[in-house]
């Protein structure tokens, strides 16, 4: 062991290193009182075409829609038609009970993982609704909200989070890792923030086509400290990329609290600022505000107006995964004393509001939602669920490592096929 | 075949690049310097000005980006022939390369794929220390689901270029960056022969492909093969020559997929095996190529499989002629493995 280096004698105050540490653990009482919430009215919404330099204090602000008398109010307002609300407020109750009956299936040992979105639901279906059906999402793993608000067929989720025999990716991916190109959604990759610097180079090859598609990218306040989400931003600065960030800021990466990607010095939407990006901090939990921010974004790429950066204020109520227990590291209560309550409690008071909702048409969508869920995962367990062992072929594992199989992975499929064969006999078919 | 030239390497892969951007629409170049100005070995000189500046550009120092981007390109259609402007400054980008770019295929089943093709100069000899002179060919080939291309020389450079440019995964283009304007002896201390002496300067102007996975017989023989690659399959012939040896001399082009059969059939029959490679020695990829041939010509072989390499150190500045794999180091093993 070397030894501990001695402090050379000095007249000066010791330094000190400061290791961020969240403010509430279990068994404490969270209050979140000291969470600035500006008045609703109190957010300008400058033109789309605005200098970045020019509108830095959205940045550090907070652009709200609706208020907590579920009234829609405001320059951002904007002001959809009831039946678009009535379809957003549908996505995210799909997105919800799929996330609930999903996480049953993996605790009923019917698949090894899942990730549920609860609470944040707002910063991907109503960003969805808020751009072009064919401009390209390159999502993190918590947005499924993307897939249910362009309609991916819910089996095809189901199929994917089961390994099944309807799985298209063959079984290769672990749960919620979708891909779907029809559906303009990137390959969920599970690296952290990889994704956002193909995103900048979708744009940019858009751009440079002439097209007139964008591209949307999520990632999470932990890993906006990922050197890629830099190089995405530094990418999209330089060219002028016709791009949206989403940093979905839920205030946990795993147990680490937001203040481990820097959130004790400034916000996430700030570190638009230093690329001169258009920046802007939103209540993640108000989905008009979402809507609105993600709709003057597009319009702003859309336009060559060059990218923009959301930050997502949200909370993610539930666990990071099924492999998680959030309750050995936070306080309990945080979920529910948080002081932007809950994306599809807002929408619906919202919706009541106006007169266009009750709570018996909730109550009736709540149900007719868990049973189009419960019947379509009936119908994907049918074609397996990954409980019950493989069900691809085995030598479909040597496909795709190249567009055509090399020498020594032929071998090496015959190798596997012959080991398989001693194990479980030269019959065995996949389930 | 068409009209040819004499080009050097860099030329060469000039024109691979030029021949591609004409035949593809959606071919960009992109990296460090590429543009304007053409590239710090000018690799890409006058393409920009050919071709337009969508299509050839410079970009930020950040190979991440770079990498990451080209990976995006390619999902949306484009064809990227990134330049990561040293082989020394690609572990930046290695992630993007290993868990993004070579995976992308197999994770998404096919829905996306990444044709791209990352060119850097690698490899010593040119004085430029530990940060402008490393060989990191061995950590590429482990990767699943990238290939390993390293040209030797002019003509073997553009149509091997093509090909890789054309191949819908991706491929990781070395360039000996040694022999760039002239074949090496291995003596340093002797003038550097242009490659307008060399029989592969001849290079058609025009599109042709040479076949990845497979590699070249620079010289038949009978008392030894020898696997090499690179910048050291100049030096090794000369030192054959020299010693006035009948050596089986085999440039592999392709380290990923490997052409196991032309190693095999010539193993089989001079019984001998010397791999050479410039890169450091523990894990390098003369210890994949020991494994094969000891795999599957082990009732052939005379003599125990030999390597020479470089050493395991950091690519030292100074010493480097000390470093290298040169005319003594294979001369010993030449004598040895003859000896065996």
């Amino acid at each position: 062991m070397p030894e501990t280096p001695q402090r050379p004698a000095s007249n000066l105050p010791p330094l000190s290193l400061h290791i961020p540490e969240p403010r509430y653990r279990p068994g404490d009482t969270p209050d979140f009182g000291d969470i600035e919430v500006p008045a609703v009215e109190a957010t300008p919404r400058p033109s789309e075409a605005t200098k970045p330099d020019a509108m830095r204090e959205l940045s550090y602000g907070l652009v709200r829609v609706l208020d907590f008398d579920g009234q829609a109010k405001g320059q951002w307002d904007p002001k959809l038609s009831p039946e678009r609300l009535r379809t957003m407020l549908r996505y995210m109750m799909l997105t919800r009970a799929f996330d609930d009956r999903m996480f049953r299936a993996q605790r009923q040992g019917k698949t090894s993982f899942y990730m549920k979105c609860t609470g944040e639901e707002a910063t991907s279906v109503a960003s969805t609704m808020a751009i072009g059906r064919e401009d390209m999402c390159f999502p993190s793993y918590r947005q499924q909200g993307i897939l249910i608000a362009r309609d991916y067929p819910l089996i095809q989720m189901m199929n994917q989070i089961y390994s099944n025999r309807g799985d298209h990716l063959m079984g290769r991916q672990l749960p919620i890792m979708y891909s779907a190109p029809e559906h303009g959604f990137f390959s969920v990759s599970g690296n952290l923030a990889t994704q956002y610097p193909q995103a900048v180079g979708w744009a940019m090859a858009s751009a440079s086509k002439g097209d007139s598609r964008i591209a949307t990218v999520w990632c999470g306040e932990g890993s906006s400290a990922e050197g890629d989400f830099h190089s995405a931003l530094t990418f999209a600065t330089v060219y002028n990329a016709p791009v949206i960030f989403n940093v979905v800021n839920n205030q946990w990466a795993i147990s680490s609290f937001s203040g481990f990607a820097g959130s004790e010095r400034t916000t996430f939407a700030a570190r638009a600022v230093g690329y001169g990006i258009a920046g802007l901090r939103i209540d993640g939990n108000d989905p008009l505000a979402v809507y609105a921010a993600t709709r003057w974004a597009a319009d702003r790429a859309r336009t060559n107006n060059g990218p923009t950066l959301i930050e997502h204020f949200t909370y993610r109520s539930e666990g990071h995964s099924t492999s998680d227990d959030p309750s050995a590291y936070r306080a309990a209560d945080e979920a529910t004393a948080w002081p932007l309550g809950d994306p599809i409690a807002r929408l619906r008071q919202h919706l009541e509001t106006l007169g266009e909702w009750d709570a018996e048409r909730h109550e009736a969508q709540a149900r007719e939602l868990d049973d189009l869920v419960k019947t379509t995962q009936k119908q994907s367990e049918k074609l397996g669920i990954l409980g019950h062992g493989m069900h691809q072929p085995f030598e479909t594992m040597f496909d795709d490592v190249f567009e055509e199989l090399p020498w020594h992975l032929k071998e090496q499929c015959a190798q596997m096929l012959a080991e398989q064969e001693a194990k479980f006999g030269p019959n065995w078919k996949p389930e | 075949m068409a009209e040819t030239k004499t080009m050097n390497m860099i030329e060469a892969i000039n024109s691979a690049m030029d021949v591609m951007l004409e035949r593809d629409p959606n071919m960009v170049v992109m990296g460090e310097d590429v543009g304007f100005f053409g590239g710090v070995f000018r690799a890409t000189a006058g393409l920009q000005k050919k071709h337009g500046k969508t299509r050839v550009f410079d970009t930020p120092i950040n190979e991440c980006g770079i990498i990451g981007v080209a990976v995006g390109m390619g999902a949306y259609g484009l064809r990227p022939v990134p330049e990561i402007q040293f082989a020394d400054y690609i572990y930046p980008g290695l992630d993007q390369l290993v868990s993004e770019a070579a995976r992308l295929r197999y994770r998404s089943a096919g829905d996306f794929i990444c044709p791209m093709t990352v060119r850097t100069p690698f490899g010593g000899g040119i004085f430029g220390g530990q940060t402008h002179s490393q060989s990191p060919e061995s950590i590429m080939t482990h990767i699943c689901g990238v290939k390993t291309v390293i040209p030797s020389n002019p003509y073997d450079a553009k149509g091997l270029l093509i090909a890789a440019i054309e191949d819908n995964d991706p491929v990781v283009f070395l360039e000996p960056k040694r022999i760039y304007n002239g074949p090496f002896s291995g003596y340093y201390d002797r003038p550097v022969e242009p490659w307008s002496k060399h029989d592969a300067s001849a290079v058609p102007e025009g599109h042709y492909r040479i076949e990845l996975g497979k590699a070249a017989t620079v010289r038949a023989g009978e008392a030894l093969t020898i696997l090499v690659y690179g910048t050291m399959v100049h030096v090794t012939k000369t030192i054959v020559e020299e010693m006035g040896i009948d050596a089986e001399i085999i440039d592999l082009r392709t380290l990923l997929p490997l052409d196991i059969d032309a190693i095999e059939t010539s193993v089989k029959k001079t019984g001998r095996c010397l791999i050479i490679h410039e890169a450091t020695r523990t894990s390098g990829f003369g210890a994949e190529l020991a494994a094969l041939v000891q795999e599957r010509c082990f009732y052939h072989l005379e003599a125990p499989v030999e390597r020479v390499t470089g050493f395991d150190t950091p690519y030292p500045h100074s010493l480097e002629w000390a470093y290298f794999p040169g005319p003594v180091r294979i001369a010993t093993a030449l004598t040895k493995i003859l000896k065996d």
